[in-house]
């Protein structure tokens, strides 16, 4: 579904040269549910915007299944996007002047769905998030659980195949979180690929697969694989510590991967 | 959802800087309509005013010198009557007012007075093919023309003849009689007095000018020509020309229309109106070229805020899949709203400040101009739009990462 190749991104911030993200090469296949962790300034936004079309590699390739995106005009990426990939992010990003309903009718109305089947399907999807009874309520008047709860319904009004989402739980109490993550899981389920860059253990536990990025460079094994979360536990307790140590190592770019069908359903 | 509604909605989302930048807008644009609706009217009256300094423009025959014309247009060379019909066809603009005259020396009571032939204006509009060709129908903006302004501004009747150089009616034997008539004979309005066997009745007294008019005795044009028996001619033709048409070459068409008369201006008044209505143009110019660029600098500040403020909104459109052309078109939709409503707001404005203050600021009577909305809109849709397309054009290019910077 998603396939890197070599991808290298190079910042320059006053006038010096920052590497984002370092020569990485790796498939997420359909139907995967991939966690990115690492700690802050590691490239895991950097790797995640490149997947969804938004920032362009100083060099390599982003392939959407077999279309390479930055070949692609930004006008090209941007339909390719509305019909292909949601977005997630940590703060929401809900247009704080538009009510729920009309958060998720924007998407339809960027991929030119007339007004009533806008209408229709935005409170179809809020029921499923469980804020059918909210629908007029403006962002400012709602949770941060149930913003987020709009935004999963926004990022699904354009059925996409690939989620992207930026610590999705990041802004939310545990229980909230988890919340969260059940209805990730529950979509990953239904088919839809899913990338997630987080800071929670327990989320990560819930992906198929981990992704840990180090200063630009993907890692996995020897130490803690998720090291720089909270949890300070020993490797040997960690959840999830089968599955790194079934990583392979990528001999032509020095990279540790998780195999691509490893790991299993932790959900 | 559509783009209107979005940009609507977030309009009315930040009141405060809309409020600011729609008042700004409003007052530049009330400015605007109220220079330019004082302006008109202004050189509406100017032009009144210059009108009441006589003709500006003479017909004499080519031995006649403008000397002639103020010593009373005595002079012995005449030019055919026939010239006021040539002219009165022709398709020349900007010629509000032809008197033709015929004066001679005459002995009243043992006194010399001037005895001057004029074609009454009734008579002009009585003959069909001059009507036809509508002499008193074609003003010019600008020019002398008073027939649309308020019956106030209006001279009286009696005095049209020093004013505007016609009278609307006489009938053969009437006579108008100048000051110096009526101080030395004694005369007034309805008493009878015989000129070369012939008897008038003074229809009028015309008031005191300072001029040779005040020795005139004023008989209808055809009579005259009978009395002197000298046939259809006439000593002069005076003209109430439009000044702005005088200045654009009116003299050289008339020239060229009648080449064996002499054609000669009054530059004075010609000049006063063309550098009067020139300079209130200039002001009027000036002041909506620094409302342009005030406007332009305010609206673009006011847009380019927005733009920083919304960088995290315009990120989550264009990851949502909105294209730039979309956020190009939702900032300049914005500006186009803002534009219309400063247009009308300050058109309202500025039309109602023009009638309140006219009468009081420039001592002349206001009246608004619906067409001053087009004019209104325009510039103020203008000045947002030009204000706007970099802001957009900067948003339309925003890099979607910078605008997450929780990413």
């Amino acid at each position: 579904m998603l396939r890197t190749e070599a991808i290298t991104k190079i910042y320059n911030h006053r006038k010096t040269a920052v590497t984002g993200l370092h020569d990485a090469t790796f498939d997420i296949a359909a139907g995967d549910f991939v966690a990115i962790v690492g700690p802050s300034g590691s490239g895991k936004s950097t790797l995640l915007l490149m997947l969804g079309g938004m920032l362009s590699p100083s060099s390599g390739k982003v392939l959407f299944e077999t279309q390479s995106l930055y070949d692609l005009s930004p006008d090209e990426r941007a339909r390719l996007r509305r019909r292909n990939i949601g977005f997630v992010f940590q703060q929401f990003n809900l247009v704080p002047y538009l009510t729920a309903q009309e958060n998720v009718q924007v998407p339809l109305y960027i991929a030119g769905t007339a007004s009533n089947e806008q209408e229709t399907r935005a409170a179809a999807l809020l029921e499923r998030v469980g804020l059918g009874d909210r629908r007029h309520h403006k962002p400012s008047e709602l949770s941060v659980g149930q913003q987020q709860r709009v935004a999963l319904a926004r990022m699904l009004a354009n059925d996409p195949k690939v989620i992207l989402a930026d610590e999705p739980t990041g802004n939310l109490d545990p229980e909230t979180g988890q919340q969260v993550i059940d209805f990730l899981a529950e979509l990953n389920a239904e088919g839809r690929t899913i990338v997630m860059v987080t800071h929670d253990a327990r989320a990560a536990e819930r992906c198929k697969r981990v992704m840990r990025l180090v200063d630009g460079m993907i890692q996995v094994g020897e130490g803690a694989p998720l090291a720089s979360t909270s949890s300070q536990m020993p490797d040997s307790q960690r959840p999830g510590r089968e599955r790194h140590e079934e990583a392979r190592v990528d001999s032509v770019h020095r990279q540790l991967l998780p195999f691509p069908d490893g790991g299993g359903d932790l959900a | 959802m559509q783009l209107r509604k979005l940009v609507w909605r977030e309009m009315f989302e930040r009141k405060s800087q809309l409020a600011t930048s729609f008042v700004a807008i409003l007052l530049g644009i009330a400015v605007v309509v109220s220079i330019k609706n004082i302006t008109f009217y202004s050189e509406k009256a100017v032009a009144r005013e210059l009108d009441a300094l006589g003709a500006n423009i003479l017909v004499l025959p080519k031995s006649a010198s403008v000397q002639d014309y103020y010593s009373a247009d005595m002079q012995n060379d005449d030019i055919p009557e026939e010239y006021v019909t040539t002219l009165t066809l022709s398709d020349l603009q900007g010629l509000d007012n032809l008197s033709p005259k015929l004066s001679a020396a005459v002995e009243i009571q043992g006194r010399r007075f001037t005895l001057t032939g004029i074609l009454p204006k009734s008579e002009f509009s009585a003959k069909a093919a001059w009507q036809g060709a509508g002499l008193f129908a074609r003003p010019l903006e600008g020019c002398g023309d008073v027939a649309d302004v308020p019956d106030a501004f209006k001279p009286p009747a009696q005095e049209t003849l020093v004013r505007q150089r016609v009278v609307n009616d006489l009938a053969p034997d009437e006579a108008l009689v100048g000051a110096d008539l009526v101080s030395l004979l004694g005369l007034k309005a309805g008493d009878s007095i015989e000129v070369l066997d012939r008897t008038f009745t003074v229809s009028a007294v015309l008031p005191q000018t300072g001029t040779v008019d005040d020795a005139r005795l004023f008989a209808h044009l055809h009579t005259v020509q009978e009395m002197l028996g000298k046939g259809p001619v006439i000593n002069a033709i005076e003209i109430v020309g439009c000044c702005n048409e005088i200045s654009g070459g009116l003299v050289q068409k008339i020239n060229k229309l009648l080449p064996d008369a002499k054609v000669v201006t009054v530059t004075q008044v010609v000049d006063t109106q063309v550098k009067t209505n020139r300079m209130m143009s200039r002001l009027s110019m000036i002041f909506i070229g620094i409302i342009v660029l005030v406007g332009v600098a305010g609206i673009a500040n006011y847009m380019y805020a927005n733009v920083f403020e919304r960088r995290r909104e315009i990120g989550t459109l264009m990851a949502l899949g909105a294209s730039s052309g979309l956020i190009l078109r939702m900032f300049l939709l914005k500006g186009l709203l803002l534009g219309l409503a400063g247009g009308v707001g300050g058109f309202l404005l500025g039309t109602v400040l023009a009638v309140v203050l006219g009468p009081r600021v420039a001592g002349i009577v206001v009246m608004p101009m619906p067409m001053l909305v087009l004019l209104a809109v325009g510039i103020s849709v203008g000045v947002a739009l030009l204000a706007s397309c970099l802001p957009a054009r900067s948003a339309a290019r925003l890099d979607p990462c910078a605008t997450f910077q929780e990413v």
